[in-house]
């Protein structure tokens, strides 16, 4: 019921920030109505690595505790955190084409290094479809998970350490994000953007997480549902009864 | 393409994606509950007769 009124929530905070970046904000002086999109990119970008963070710590929880809900939360992160860089890439390349002239720049450090945290997100969802083992997947998993989160400073680092198209740090910087070089009203758009993003991220997760733990128990109960069968075939007459010693 | 037709594709294909990922997961959330009421309340189905 409360994950409900989360969705409802979120739901009418999605649209009302859309709505505003959209209609109510100016157009940037220089960039133009393209500048717009940078509310769903920013706000996709904060939440892609918010994920691949939280699932590196679910994977540890469950490298610590061997708790199949901590590795349920970690799939469930990197399945939404997938989701969230893919969108972030896709918002990136269509504010980099008009403002920056090119979709994409291998050389960009920031452009590569999220681009390697998707495929490491992609990678770690194939690689839980390798095994049956529950365990022994959880494992791998939590350990390709906790690699994929070494990316998360470095992408956010990248602008810092190398030379890129891509601007530097704008709201970890203190001195920029208390004192705005935009008007205020930019800023309460972006802001407005990241919380509906957040909450929504919040409700998708929540989800995800709900499905994650009924797939496990579909997957126990098939199990023991093959050794019950199996049970019964070698006990019924004519089958497979073990003989006793001596 | 203009700078509104890159707004257009930008927040469109976001948007829309967070709404077919969330039509998709409530899909998958229906058929997961019926497969585990069916899981659990029936008999395996390669189970002696």
């Amino acid at each position: 019921m409360k994950s409900r009124v989360l969705g409802f929530v979120a739901l009418l905070a999605v649209i009302a920030a859309a709505i505003f970046g959209l209609f109510v904000v100016p157009a940037d002086l220089h960039q133009g109505d393209a500048q717009r999109v940078m509310y769903v990119h920013v706000g996709s970008a904060w939440l892609g690595e918010l994920s691949f963070g939280l699932a590196a710590l679910a994977g540890l929880g469950y490298l610590w505790r061997r708790d199949l809900r901590f590795d349920a939360l970690a799939h469930s992160a990197v399945e939404v955190g997938v989701l969230f860089t893919a969108f972030a890439i896709w918002g990136g390349m269509m504010w980099g084409r008009p403002v920056w002239g090119v979709f994409w720049q291998w050389e960009d450090p920031r452009l590569a290094t999220t681009a390697l945290l998707l495929a490491l997100g992609i990678g770690y969802l194939l690689l839980r479809r390798l095994s049956d083992d529950p365990t022994r997947r959880a494992s791998r998993a939590a350990v390709v998970g906790l690699i994929a989160a070494l990316d998360i400073p470095i992408i956010h680092f990248s602008v810092i350490w190398w030379r890129g198209l891509h601007q530097g740090p704008t709201f970890i910087d203190p001195a920029k994000s208390l004192k705005a070089a935009v008007p205020m009203l930019f800023v309460a758009a972006l802001l407005f953007m990241l919380t509906a993003f957040t909450l929504t991220w919040a409700w998708l997760l929540i989800r995800r997480y709900q499905l994650a733990r009924l797939e496990t128990r579909i997957e126990e109960e098939v199990r023991l549902s093959r050794i019950n069968a199996a049970r019964a075939a070698a006990t019924a007459p004519g089958g497979a009864v073990e003989e006793p010693a001596g | 393409m203009t700078d509104v037709e890159f707004v257009i594709a930008g927040y469109g294909v976001i948007l829309g994606g967070i709404a077919a990922y969330v039509a998709l997961l409530l899909r998958r959330l229906r058929i997961a509950r019926e497969a585990l009421d069916r899981a659990a309340g029936s008999p395996p189905p390669d189970a002696p007769r």
